[in-house]
């Protein structure tokens, strides 16, 4: 244990350096993506002043939180108020490190990746409650006890459609979720191929819905937005922070944001892998470097698509109250991700081919479509309204009555 | 009293247990202007209300006894808002009725299309703001660009965006632009576009039926006996417009349905505001074509002076029945003018309907309320 291995610890601090720095420029990216995708949904420009395509706007938003007064509340708890933002953000931020970019591109490969990106994407929610509980606010309570009280609804969902994956690669390593993995469990060798060919959307349709579904409610995203409600709770936790904390609570709901894209692209949409090897569409050998980098610009296209999906729902959608979203969680998401996990299970196990899979997830898919349609069918009922009009001379004139009896 | 200031008793006579007390207002987004209630939650189940009203009180009806009644015109506009045109139609009507005046037809026929295309506005609006409650942002847009070219139109006619002084004893202050007739008929196609895409963006969504459908339920007879009125009440199956009921200005002419609800639940008072602006822009058409060249003014002294006595008149506003009651001794300025909000009155049933909700219903009820703070403070 005396041989303390420098290079990588070098390795890693130098990586996290460069993770941070990767991700700021993320996030003032995404603040401007979504901006710019809202404003086209809206029909009117978005930022346009400050740069070209106001591109330098988000570096203006980010100059003047900074220099903004930082507030703190007379009755809230000091040293918990200001280590709420500090807890929520190193989580989202810790969860990257293990995130690969591509087949050489991460932090710290571990290999139970998936489990440790489940496990510490929820320590956020602590924060979330010490900031909603130490304001001394009572919509700063209401909101952390929400995103509390929301987190049982989504993470479990989250966790078993994980875990239906690691019965497919039998790995939890996020590099074998995206390359393939071949294991070996008594005479049986179960391998996969890796999701250059198939990604697992093809395969599991039923996990992807309820991955994205589970994975829109831990960000807190419209249809989902319920913890920090604007016209109910009025930001909820964040309610009382300004300035440079403020601002650390929203670099970490974009980091999350983009965690959960990238997840979904890396566990569904193959991550780095592109649809046919880079060398066969540019006809030459490349080196290993060029393959790494074509990998992690295509894989980051492909989370910015999913990101852009997500700020589409925020332009569509209204907002679930909280108990609807739970039932929505534990009568529909809960349900529906055994079934995918308990399928996928029987498939492994009795070495069926994978596209059986697809023939199992997708008549349930469109029959829980079909009966949530139906539901929301009967509710939406316009017949509830009438139309009424002047009734006739003859009836008395000037009073309304039901639309035909009238002249 | 507690240490933050707010008023305990609420608890005593509320109907259950409260653990919180929270107050909502006057500074909150979704309290639609300086409206403030103080509810009593049992965690997110609110328990008991009790509203707080009077922060944008001006005293606009003792202001009216010193004003004479053109500038009493402006004062109305600022009552409600964003049916400001309604609002003067109500008092214009009032003092007509007491001096006996008989308007000519074609001011009749421009103030029911300005009315009418103002009810327009608010509905847009409302709708806006209510889905704006529930956290869609989209629709709120599209509606204010779709009101902001009603609202272009109001200032080529009367110079003003919101606040017109437009309508006036016996007529209105001018004719209308000459390619008015031509300008509304564009209007309202670019308007029912707009009205079918919010339709279609919010009316039979999944998420948006689910928190207004069976939210803030009010019987009809409950509904009269708070005396609800306006869109409020019909949703709740009672068939009253006074567009109907009791006629004004030239309403009797046009052949419009009144869409009548049966559920009486916010879904039902959203979807009625929908139907009654498609309506709106029937009567529109119709009295676009029935108009005439003519005067638009009648003959009055340049300050009105009704002779002695009292009249109440009441019309149909964008937000329900709006009464004006109006004391004369005579003089040129009223000895006492009364008006009857109907947001103010539509606020009173807030406490019954709020009860046994969750706090994130409160703002969809409220919002489907439709109320206008500058009409319940006055």
């Amino acid at each position: 244990m005396n041989e303390f291995n420098w290079t990588y610890i070098a390795v890693v601090v130098v990586g996290i350096f460069g993770l941070f720095a990767f991700l700021s420029t993320v996030v003032i990216s995404l603040t401007w993506y979504e901006r710019k995708t809202l404003a086209r949904i809206q029909m009117r420009a978005g930022p346009s002043r400050v740069g070209p395509h106001g591109l330098l706007q988000p570096m203006a938003d980010v100059f003047k939180l900074i220099t903004k007064e930082d507030i703190r509340p007379t009755n809230s708890s000091g040293m918990l108020f200001w280590s709420a933002p500090i807890i929520v953000f190193v989580s989202a931020f810790l969860v990257w490190l293990t995130v690969p970019f591509a087949d050489g591109a991460v932090v710290a490969p571990q290999e139970l990746g998936l489990l440790y990106i489940v496990a510490i994407s929820t320590v956020g929610i602590v924060g979330l409650l010490i900031a909603g509980y130490t304001s001394s606010s009572k919509y700063s309570v209401l909101g952390g006890i929400r995103a509390a009280a929301q987190l049982v609804s989504y993470e479990i969902p989250i966790i078993v459609v994980v875990l239906a994956i690691a019965v497919l690669v039998q790995s939890l390593d996020l590099r074998d979720v995206v390359l393939g993995n071949e294991v070996t469990i008594g005479e049986r060798v179960i391998s996969f191929g890796g999701q250059g060919a198939i990604p697992f959307a093809f395969i599991m349709p039923l996990g992807l819905i309820v991955f994205i579904l589970a994975g829109l409610a831990e960000l807190g995203r419209t249809p989902f937005d319920i913890h920090h409600a604007e016209s109910e709770v009025v930001g909820g936790p964040f309610l009382e922070y300004s300035g440079a904390h403020w601002a650390v609570f929203f670099l970490a709901e974009y980091i999350n944001t983009f965690v959960i894209a990238a997840l979904t692209i890396l566990l569904f949409f193959g991550g780095w892998s592109w649809p046919s090897p880079p060398e066969s569409i540019f006809g030459t050998a490349l080196e290993e470097w060029q393959t790494d980098a074509l990998g992690v610009g295509w894989f980051l296209f492909k989370t910015y698509m999913v990101v852009g999906l997500f700020f589409w729902f925020r332009g569509t959608y209204p907002r679930l109250r909280i108990d609807q979203l739970m039932a929505f969680g534990w009568k529909s998401l809960i349900p529906l991700s055994f079934v995918n996990f308990i399928l996928m299970s029987i498939v492994i196990f009795y070495d069926w081919p994978l596209w059986t899979m697809t023939t199992f997830s997708v008549p349930i898919l469109i029959g829980g479509l079909y009966f949530g349609a139906r539901r929301t069918a009967r509710k939406a009922d316009p017949s509830t309204v009438q139309m009424y009009r002047r009734a006739s001379r003859d009836d008395g004139g000037n009073k309304l009555v039901p639309d035909g009896t009238g002249d | 009293m507690t240490e933050s200031g707010i008023t305990t008793n609420v608890i005593d006579k509320g109907r259950g247990m409260a653990d919180m007390l929270i107050n909502m207002g006057p500074q909150h987004p979704a309290t639609h202007g300086v409206f403030r209630m103080e509810l009593a939650l049992d965690s997110e189940m609110i328990v008991d209300v009790t509203p707080h009203i009077g922060y944008l009180h001006r005293g606009s009806e003792k202001l009216f006894e010193n004003e004479i009644y053109s500038q009493i015109i402006t004062l109305f506009d600022r009552l409600d808002y964003i049916s400001n045109f309604n609002n003067e139609l109500g008092l214009v009507m009032a003092v007509e009725k007491l001096m006996d005046l008989e308007v000519p037809d074609r001011a009749e026929y421009i103030r029911v299309i300005l009315c009418e295309l103002n009810r327009i506005a608010s509905h847009l609006v409302f709708i806006g703001t209510f889905a704006l409650d529930m956290g869609a942002l989209t629709p709120s847009l599209y509606n204010f660009r779709d009101r902001e070219k009603i609202l272009a139109l109001f200032e080529a006619t009367s110079g003003a965006r919101m606040m017109h002084n437009f309508f006036r004893v016996g007529g209105i202050k001018q004719d209308v632009i000459a390619d008015f007739p031509a300008r509304v008929t564009t209007l309202l196609g670019e308007l029912e576009a707009g009205i079918d895409e919010a339709d279609k963006m919010l009316s039979l969504g999944e998420v948006f039926v689910e928190r207004t459908r069976g939210i803030g339920v009010i019987d009809g007879d409950v509904a009269l006996d708070w005396g609800l009125s306006g869109a409020t009440l019909r949703a709740s199956g009672v068939p009253y417009d006074v567009r109907i009921e009791e006629p004004y200005s030239v309403y009797d002419r046009f052949d419009f349905g009144v869409p009548v609800g049966s559920a009486g639940d916010c879904w039902d008072r959203y979807y009625l505001r929908v139907l009654e602006a498609r309506e709106s822009i029937k009567i529109i058409r119709q009295a676009l074509q029935q108009m005439e060249p003519g005067p638009v003014q009648a003959k009055v002294r340049a300050i009105a002076r009704p002779p002695k006595g009292e009249v109440y008149v009441h019309a149909e506003n964008p937000r329900g029945d709006f009464g004006v009651y109006l004391v004369s001794e005579g003089a040129e300025s009223p000895y006492r003018l009364k008006v009857r909000p109907p947001s103010f009155c539509n606020l009173m049933a807030l406490r019954d309907l709020l009860i046994g909700h969750y706090i994130a219903d409160s703002v969809v009820i409220l919002g489907s309320l439709d109320i206008v703070l500058g009409e319940v403070d006055r």
